[in-house]
Parts: structure tokens; sequence; C-alpha cells
């Protein structure tokens, strides 16, 4: 899944294919935001400014790319091994269950010791739901795609079952867990009131998105300046190279997916602890799928990551803020567009290349 | 008589190989006809036209006198021709019979068709000696009898002419032997089989006229005859002007590799490593001469801990690695290895040049220490390494797949030598490399012998284990034929890899 | 628990079993040809949102059928010009068609009827209601048979098509030219390419069945087993679908067995709030992801062995 096939220019491959994509991409949305009766000019420019306009725009944006960071480098890490990881949202999930099972069972600890408790507890229950998958590829040979969607439904149910029967308080209706009152982190509305008096606009944006950051850091230097990194990365671009060099394919495989998971549980961190300081049903949202868009647009690379996972933040907030002025376009245009970058980025992923091969190789001899 | 078939002035090219040069063969009817060469002579190429698997640049082909355009196989199978592939083209899960129908169901249910099939194949076991049984699931027979599928599909569609590609690669003794009758009773029922294979003996035994291809042309074509397997031998093998490198006599010491006794056995159970022990001293170069597909692949992964041995031994410096099994420990006791196939094993395309410089000793304490992987050491030693050996662009952060084949195989080279190995495996160092780096490659492997290293050479350049082995030995149907010192025959070695024996005869 | 649930729940069963059988019908014809499709969600869900659409529209069922086909195909075919021309990864295709029809449905469903992606509640002559067979009112007071009747009768016109097309697919692809080239396709397309045959072309029409199968089935979730569209209404059907095609090892007669079961498991779900083991109860959640269990740990070779066709998912190139 990594490395090319052709011998294109560097640039056109890292910028000029996933921009080209991105335009036909917006370009068929465009065209169903004229089928609905609207223009697609207005609608860019309701999104843009409802994005881009304002403080509080900014600070969703960067609230749902800390979502999306995540679940992007959870794809992008199993990318590099050649395996295709679509259970990102059931590992999220499960994360979650982990997050608050530290945040609520240990709140008698000082919450310098519960956060990091329960960010790891996240990291952990998400690497388990995604190393059993790993393990199951690599010691039974189960393909990994079946397997991951058959645990995004058994997370599922399963979470419904424990919130519903050891989580709720016998007290309330919704299915939902009480709320983490102790250790939760802090939102930049709460630490612009709490040390500079400042009002800011309510905004979900956290803590967490300096933990996006790191992670995609993190990532790069796992990757690109670790043995385990190019260990991964050599199973998954030549799996007979890696046998040759004494690379146990096995153990990469259930390790990448542990890694994987992890990452994508941390997104549980973001919604659990700094937002909704409680476990909600569903709290994952899609944001595991987001992440598959994410990842092919950011071409496995953290830096892409980072920046595609802000225009996926840049498009759900500029949605919201479209379907609230333009009650024709829904929300779930975003849906649309995430749908028609797969499509683009992943599967036609070829389709521009003989024409750019032509253009380019002829101006390199 | 009109010949069964002609093919006039085929000529073909994949790129910058040349793989048929201008090709005119006659092939006779109701005789067996034999095409022998060495890999890449081009024998397949030419039948892969035939079939209308490939279209030919230039050329024509008649069958019976009628000048025919074969644009697809449906257009050769029209034709009365068949095709036995090496690699079956076989539906493993279907019974005999689906398999024999297939693309002949002559109408839209498959009943009728299925009927048909079992009584044709009834007669066809009568006439050729062609039992296999109607329901059997073909991918739980033998390999001898899926041929014999083979055979019987080409049969049912109506083929007069059979084309087979080094069928008995794949067969026992026994095996080869039943087809062989079974080949015999087809031309005397008046069909043509054109017999494609590197195995003199089998030209000697079955054929009625051999043609010999050697580099894309076909030098010759007799009656088998009134020729002899050293005539063929020579015409295969050409009488080329051997790459001299220069060197001096080797000095050699301690047995560094010891294979005893070694057995490798496919999934089906086929020994493709048979029974081969043999040594490797310090200071000296062993080659092994072969035409591919006879084993040494699957020694060389023996001796590199890729695969492990079904019994035998393979003691390096009186330790049995075979049993670890494990590449990264038998690299670790002082034993590189420089694969065959640089693509697909040697280095990793989508690297940078400094990171296939490190492929498999990339834990090397000396690149990072821990679980680090220091990027500045990395590409330091690259750029050292491509100095020495001059690769060129001297570039450690260029894509491993923008080098030259000869440059991809100096970087491969650098990285398995500056390690200071104990031993060095190569296998086909020159495959696809220009001049000047073959000459590189030669002149750094006489060095490393003259060093005290121990050098075990896996090439099918016959030429190239002349002039470096200081000791040959061939391989056959994964044995050794029998070893020979540098100063051999070149056409006696040509019949050892042909598989014939004066020892043993 | 009550036994004189059991019909009811059984009759249920069939309903619910409906368009899981559609679905594992569309990827076993798809699958044996060599195109894993994991965008049978996605092609169902477009084609429910396209029957009630329509159905609602013009005030017929068949019509919302025939939009829904077409709708499902055109999903289809993008799947199978990334395949087959492209020779894209199939798995990133269909995850890209499940995403685009869930977000196509609820926007134009947004759009044209205003009730947030819902679409009217259509009236009964706009949907498939159910038929009773003659005879079966005769039965109603006579034990079992009456029992029989209540569980045989009332489907829709749908569910009876339905049953017929699995031994039609079994007989198809068991007997037929075109099931045998299909098959072989999905296991070695270069046997089929050497015996002269198109390997293109048989996939195409692998994929066109799949995408007619997948509309049936969205257009039976809309406008007979509701009698509305809303998001997400699917449910995962198209994944279990696949899970009941791994369950039943690529076969047509024991696809509907497995479908049977996983409709069982669902319409006991909804009927039982908790069965007994002896003295545990069984969390209905557990009931529901049942069928994602048991594929899981039959995949894993723990109960048996699943091997999917040999060419599944590998893009066909000539090669050299």
């Amino acid at each position: 899944m990594a490395g090319g096939r052709g011998e294109l220019p560097t640039w056109v491959d890292v910028a000029l294919i996933p921009l080209l994509n991105l335009t036909v991409a917006l370009l068929v949305a465009g065209l169903v935001v004229i089928i609905i009766g609207e223009n697609p000019f207005e609608a860019l420019g309701i999104m843009l400014n409802g994005a881009l306009g304002s403080i509080k725009g900014w600070s969703y944006l960067l609230y749902y790319a800390t979502n999306f960071i995540f679940t992007g480098l959870a794809v992008a890490v199993a990318f590099h091994a050649g395996l295709f990881n679509i259970g990102c949202e059931g590992q999220a999930y499960i994360a979650g269950l982990g997050a608050a099972m530290v945040g609520l069972g240990l709140e008698f600890l000082p919450w310098p010791i519960v956060i990091p408790l329960a960010i790891l507890a996240s990291a952990i229950f998400g690497a388990f739901w995604a190393w059993v998958p790993g393990y199951l590829q690599a010691k039974r040979g189960s393909h990994i795609v079946i397997t991951t969607i058959m645990f995004n439904f058994i997370a599922a149910s399963l979470m419904i079952y424990l919130i519903n029967n050891y989580l709720r308080p016998v007290t309330r209706m919704a299915v939902e867990s009480r709320e983490i009152t102790g250790a939760y982190i802090l939102s930049f509305r709460e630490i612009a009131m709490q040390f500079f008096s400042l009002r800011l606009p309510s905004t979900p944006l956290n803590l967490t998105v300096f933990l996006a950051a790191l992670a995609a850091w993190a990532v790069w230097y796992l990757l690109w300046r670790t043995e385990l990194g190019y260990e991964i990365r050599a199973v998954g671009a030549n799996p007979a190279a890696a046998i040759y060099a004494g690379i146990k394919t096995d153990r990469i495989i259930m390790i990448t997916m542990a890694i994987s998971g992890g990452l994508a549980g941390l997104m549980a961190v973001n919604e659990v602890l700094g937002v909704q300081h409680r476990l909600l049903l569903e709290f994952v949202g899609g944001a595991g799928f987001v992440g598959i868009a994410v990842a092919l647009m950011g071409r496995s690379h953290p830096i892409g990551i980072v920046l595609s996972a802000m225009l996926f933040g840049l498009l759900y907030q500029g949605g919201t803020e479209l379907s609230f002025a333009k009650p024709l376009i829904s929300r779930d245009m975003i849906v649309v567009i995430q749908g028609l970058v797969i499509l683009f980025m992943g599967a036609l992923e070829y389709a521009f290349r003989p024409a750019l091969a032509r253009i380019f190789v002829q101006v390199e001899d | 008589m009109t010949p069964a078939i002609e093919l006039i002035g085929i000529d073909k090219r994949f790129g910058a190989v040349h793989a048929n040069k201008d090709v005119t063969l006659e092939i006779a009817q109701g005789s067996i006809h034999g095409i022998i060469g060495e890999n890449g002579a081009g024998k397949s190429t030419l039948m892969s036209i035939l079939f209308g698997f490939y279209a030919a640049d230039k050329g024509e082909i008649r069958i019976r006198g009628e000048p025919v355009k074969i644009k697809s196989s449906a257009d050769a199978i029209s034709h009365g021709i068949g095709m036995v592939h090496q690699h079956f083209m076989l539906v493993d899960p279907f019974t005999v019979l689906e398999n024999v129908v297939l693309g002949a169901e002559g109408g839209r249910l498959i009943g009728p068709a299925l009927a048909k099939a079992r009584d044709e194949l009834t007669r066809l076991a009568r006439d050729y000696e062609l039992d296999v049984d109607p329901e059997a699931i073909v991918g739980e027979l033998p390999v001898g009898l899926q041929q014999r599928v083979e055979i019987l599909k080409a049969l049912f569609k109506g083929a007069e002419t059979l084309i087979l590609d080094e069928p008995t690669g794949v067969l026992t003794p026994d095996e080869a032997d039943h087809l062989f009758r079974i080949l015999g009773q087809l031309r005397d029922q008046g069909k043509t089989v054109i017999l494609i294979t590197h195995k003199l003996r089998e030209i000697m035994a079955i054929t009625d006229r051999v043609s010999v291809m050697r580099r894309g042309e076909l030098v010759a074509t007799k009656e088998t005859k009134e020729t002899s397997v050293e005539e063929l031998a020579e015409l295969m093998v050409g009488r080329r002007v051997l790459l001299r490198v220069k060197k001096g006599p080797a000095k050699p010491g301690n047995v560094v590799l010891e294979v005893k006794n070694l057995t490798w056995k496919d999934r089906k159970g086929t020994p493709r490593v048979d029974d081969v022990s043999f040594t490797v001293r310090s200071g000296e170069i062993v080659g092994i001469a072969g035409v591919s597909g006879n084993g040494q692949s699957e020694l060389l992964e023996l001796i590199s801990g890729i695969s492990r041995p079904a019994s035998g031994q393979i003691i390096f410096e009186g330790k049995d690695i075979g049993i670890l099994g494990d590449p990264r420990h038998v690299r670790e006791e002082g034993l590189a290895h420089v694969p065959e196939d640089r693509q697909h094993r040697g280095l990793i395309s989508s690297f940078d040049a400094s990171e296939s410089g490190i492929l498999g000793w990339h834990y090397d304490e000396s690149l990072g220490r821990g679980f680090r992987l220091d990027r500045q050491a990395v590409v330091a030693r690259s750029k050292k390494e491509m100095q020495e050996f001059d690769v060129r662009p001297a570039d450690p952060l260029l894509l491993s797949s923008k080098f030259s084949g000869g440059n991809q195989q100096k970087i491969i080279l650098a990285r398995e030598i500056e390690r200071d190995p104990d031993l060095l495996i190569v296998g086909q160092p020159t495959r696809g490399v220009d001049i000047g780096a073959i000459e590189f490659i030669h002149k750094r492997l006489i060095a490393l012998r003259d060093q005290g290293k121990a050098i075990l050479l896996v090439s099918v350049e016959l030429d190239e284990v002349r002039s470096l082995s200081d000791r040959i030995l061939v391989m056959f149907a994964g044995r050794i034929m029998g070893e020979r010192d540098s100063s051999a025959d070149e056409r006696e070695l040509g019949l050892l890899m042909a598989g014939v024996s004066r020892d043993a005869a | 628990m009550d036994f004189s649930l059991l019909p009811e729940i059984l009759a249920s069963t069939i309903r619910l079993s409906v368009p899981l059988v559609l679905a594992c019908l569309a990827g076993l014809w798809s699958e044996k040809s060599g195109i894993v499709d994991i965008g049978l969600e996605g092609k169902m869900l477009a084609a429910a949102f396209a029957a009630a659409a329509s159905a609602a529209y013009f005030q017929s069922a068949w019509l919302g059928l025939i939009i829904a086909i077409f709708v499902s195909l055109g999903f289809s075919l993008v799947h199978g010009y990334a395949a087959i021309n492209q020779r894209g990864n199939q798995v990133v295709s269909g995850v890209a068609v499940n995403m685009l029809a869930a977000g196509l449905a609820v926007v134009l469903g947004n759009t044209w009827f205003k009730e947030g992606g819902r679409t009217p509640a259509l009236p009964f002559d706009a949907r498939f209601m159910p038929i009773e067979l003659p005879g079966a009112r005769a039965l109603a007071g006579v034990p079992f048979l009456g029992d029989l009747a209540k569980i045989i009768s009332g489907h829709s016109i749908l569910t009876y098509l339905t049953i017929l097309l699995v031994p039609l697919t079994a007989w198809a692809l068991a007997k037929t030219r075109f099931g045998l080239r299909l098959r072989a396709v999905g296991e070695n397309p270069q046997a089929v390419d050497t015996a002269g045959i198109s390997v293109a072309l048989l996939r195409y029409q692998a994929v066109i069945i799949a995408g007619i199968l997948c509309g049936i089935a969205g257009a039976f979730i809309s406008t007979s087993l509701s009698a509305s569209f809303v998001r997400d209404m699917t449910a995962g059907r198209g994944f279990m679908a696949l899970a009941a095609l791994i369950f039943a090892n690529w076969r047509a007669w024991p696809a509907l067995y497995a479908c049977l079961l996983f409709g069982f498991l669902q319409a006991g779900g909804n009927y039982m709030q908790g069965a007994h083991i002896g003295s545990f109860e069984v969390p209905v959640q557990f009931i529901i992801m049942a069928p994602y269990v048991l594929t899981v740990v039959l995949l894993a070779g723990f109960i048996g062995k699943s091997i999917p066709p040999r060419a599944s998912g590998i893009p066909y190139t000539k090669d050299r």
C-alpha cells in the first residue's frame, strides 16, 4: 500500500496527485450541491467562513482534527506494514471503556496520576482490540479486513451491554456513565478562564490537541528513526525482502496492529476525558472511518495526516455551519466528500497516473 | 507434405530485451519437434506467440500452409493449437471433467459437455494411456496426473498441435517416461508435438527433429538421429569469448562451510534439493553451475536460513546453522548473502539507497543504540560504501528503484562485503548488469577471496562460473551432478547441466 | 422462554433473513468471480433510499424496486470500474461505496423531503405487502399446521422471490456455462484467459448481478420490512451478509441457512429480553453480536475451515 509503482517526481506523488484527487472529489460534491439546487460557491464560502472566520470556528476545526489525527495515524501505521485496519471505530470505542474505568474507578487518586493512567488505559484497551485481529491474521491466517469489521460490531454490542449494565447509574435513564468529576482534561475555555481570566466562546477544544501533535511526532520517529519502524516499513513494502533480512513478519504484524489500535484508542482521550467527561454510547461517531480518508489523503505520512486531519476538521466544522445556514444541505454532505476522497485517493489512485506520467516523464528526460 | 506449423520471420521485443530475432521455423506434421536452449534463449516467448498470449512485432504464422492471424488464445485453440504451460492453468477445486470442458462447453448448460467429455476421456485414456479419474478434484492429484489433465484439455478442444513447455521439470523420472510414451502415441496417431526443454537427454530420447535457440535466435535445426548431445550442447552454449578475470591461484585454507546430505522438499513433497553435499574452504570460490530451476535458489535459501532443511546439515565454522532456520542468526554467525533476485529480496525499491543499504543489518549497534536507528549514521555509512563501490549516482537519499541494475547490485554487494563476513554466498551476481559493473563486481569477489574469505557462487551464466570459480559443482534436478576444476571443458559442463553424466555412465 | 411466541419469531426470522439472503447471494456472485465486495451495505442503503423515495413519489412499489435496482447497479459499476479496469484496492473501493451511499441518501433525502433524511411514510399500496397464501386461513385453528401456516404465509412477493433465488443461484453456478466460467475466474483467472475467455467481461457480469440483488434487498428493507427510509436503516446487514457468506463457505444453500440462523438471532433479540441458559441470563446484546463472534471464530479456523475463492481481491494482470 505504501510506495508508488510509477516513476513520477516526488512532488507530483506527494502533493499534486492528492490535490488533483481532492479537486475532483470537491467537483463531484459541488455537482451534488447543484442538484440540490444551491450555489456550490456560496456553499463553499459559508463553509470556509464557518471554519476559519472566527476563533470558535478554528477551535472546532482543531477539536475535530484532534480526533482525526489519532485515527488517521492509526490507519497509516497499519498501511505501512501493508495492513488495512478498518477497525479503528471499534478500537476507539473500546478504548473509551479504559478511559472511563480509570477516570471513574481511580477518582480517589490525585489527577496528575489518574490522567496519565487513563490515557494509558485508553491506548492499552484500543491496542488490545486491534492486537487480537493482528494475532488472528499472523497466527491463524484470518483476513484482517474481515476480522476488524467484525470487531467493530462486536465492540458496538459489547459497549451497550457494559455501559447499560455496569456503568450507568441506577437513577439515570440515558445509557451513559456518570460524570468524571476529578480527573478530566482541561478545555481551552477553562484554561483561559482560570489562568488568564479571559472569556472564550464555548468550545470542545482541549489539551488533548497537544497529545495529538505529540502522537504525530512519535509516529514519525517510530517509523523513520527506530529499528522497529524500519522493520514495519520493510514488511509492508516487500515481505520477501523482510524475511531475507531476518525480520519476523508475524511478530511485526501483531506489534503494528497493537500500535495502530493504541493510536485509535487515544481518540477516546479527546472525547471521554476532554469533552464529554463521561462515557457515551457511540461517542466515536465515525471518526474511525474518517481516519481512512485522512490516511489516504495524507499519504500515510504524519505531516500529511496532520494537514488532512485539519482539512477534514474544516469540512466537519464548515459543514455544520453550512447545514445551519442552508438547511437544504445536510451535514452528511461531509460523508459524501469523505467517500469521494477515499474513492479517488484509494481505489482510483492510479487513474490520473498514466496521464501525469506522460506529462512529467517527458519533461524529466 | 505441408508442414503443420510455419513461423516466418518472427520478431519480438520486450522493452530493451530482444526476445526473438527473426525466427523462422518449420514443424512437420506428425512429428515430435524439440526446441532447446538455455534460460532466456527465447523458447517460451516464441511458443507464447504461437499460442496467442503475446503478439509478435513482426512475422507470419502459417498453419498447414494457410497464413493465419493469432490474436488470442481463443484464436490459437480454434486453429487446433493446444499448449501445456510450465505452470499449469488448472482450476484446483474443479473436477477433471470441469477443467476439461472449461472454454469448450458447447452450450449454455454444461451437462451435455460433461457427458461428452466423460466419453471422450474414456476414449483418450484407451488410445494414449491418459488415464485420469474424471471425477477427481484436480488440486488433489499428483503433478504428473495434473499434467495429463492439461493434455486432455488441449485434446478435448481438438488440438492437432500440442506445445509442451518444460514438461518434465516437475515430474519424477517414472512420470517423465510415462509422458514420453503418451507423446509417442500422439505422434503415431498423427498429432504434432512441440517440446520445449533444456534437457538434452529428453531431446535425444523422444524427438524427431530439434531446433536450437540461443539469445533469441534460432541457430540450427537438426534431425535428431543425425546429431549428438555434444553437438547440441555446443550449439546451445555457443563458442563465446570467455570473460577473462585476472586472478592468481587460490590458496584454500580451512573448511568454512560443510553441507552434508542436505534435502528440502516443496509443498507437494517433491525434493527440490536432493541429498546435496559439498564443502567450501576459506580463500576459494566454489561455483555452482546449472540451468535455473534445478534447486540452486532453494540451496541458497537453505544456507542463508530463509528456509529450513527437511534433512541434512549445514555446518558453518563448526556449528549447524541449518537447524536455526533464521537469517538473522545466520548473519550474526558471519555469513553474508547476496540474494539472486535484487528486486524481490535484495533491496526494497520504495526505500532510499541508504535504507536498502542496511537491510538485514539494521539492528547493528553502530547504526544507533538500542531501538534507535541513527539516520545520520545510516546515511554516512551508505555514502562511504557508495563511494567505495563506485555506485552512481553516489546519493544515499535517492530511491533504490531509481538506480540501474548494476548500481543496485553494487549497493547490495557493498552492504554484504563491508560487514567482513567469513563466508559470502552470492546468487546471480551479474544478472541484468552492464559490462562495466560486471567487471567491477568480479574484481571485488576475487579480492574478497584473496583476503582469505570463502565464497559460494551460484550463477546460470556458465561463463561467469567458469571465469570466477576455483572449483565448479554442477546442479541438475536438485542434485550435484559432478565436480570439476576451473579448467573444465565447456562442453562437458554443458552436458552435466543438461543431466548427462559421464560419471554415472 | 415462552414457546407460544415461537411461530411469530420464526415468521419474523424469515422476514429479517430476506435482505441478508439477497445481500449474501450478491456477495456470493461477486466473490466467486474474484471481486471482494464490502460495499454490500452501501449498495443496499442506496437502494433502500431510492426505493422509498421513488415509491413515495410515484406511489408505486414496483417503480421503487426498479429504480432501486438501477441505483444499486450504478454503485456496483463504480466498484467494478475501480476493481477491474483500474486494478484499485477492492476493500478501499468498498469502503468508499459505503460512505458515498450513506452520505448521499441522507443529503438527497433531506433536500427532497425535508424530514432530516427520512422519506415520507408509504401507504399500503406503495409497499410490498404480505400475501396470504391460499388455505392459510383455513388452517388457522389446526394445531401445528396452523402454526406452520402462520410462519410460511403472509410474506411479501419479494420474500417468495428471494426463496426462489437460492436454488436458482445454486443451479446457475453449478450447472451452467456461465457459472462454471465464473467459478473458474475467481480461482484462477489465468486458466480462464488461456482458455480464450475474457476475464474482465465475466467479472463485470458478476458485479452487475451483485448490484441487482443488492437493489432488491434495499427495496425490501424500505418498502416491505418498513414503510419509509431512515438514515443508516440497513444497520450493518451488508456486513452480516458477508459474515454469512464466510459461514457458508461461499455456497448458495449454506448461505440460506447461515442467513436464517442470523435472522433468527435478530428476531430472537427483538422478542426476548434475555433468554436463559440454566440460571444465567443471556443479554440481548450477546445474541446480536453472536453472528460476528461466530464468524471470527470460524475464520480463525477454530471450528472447521472457510476458504475464499483463491483469486478474490487480487487484480488480474497478464504478467510477463
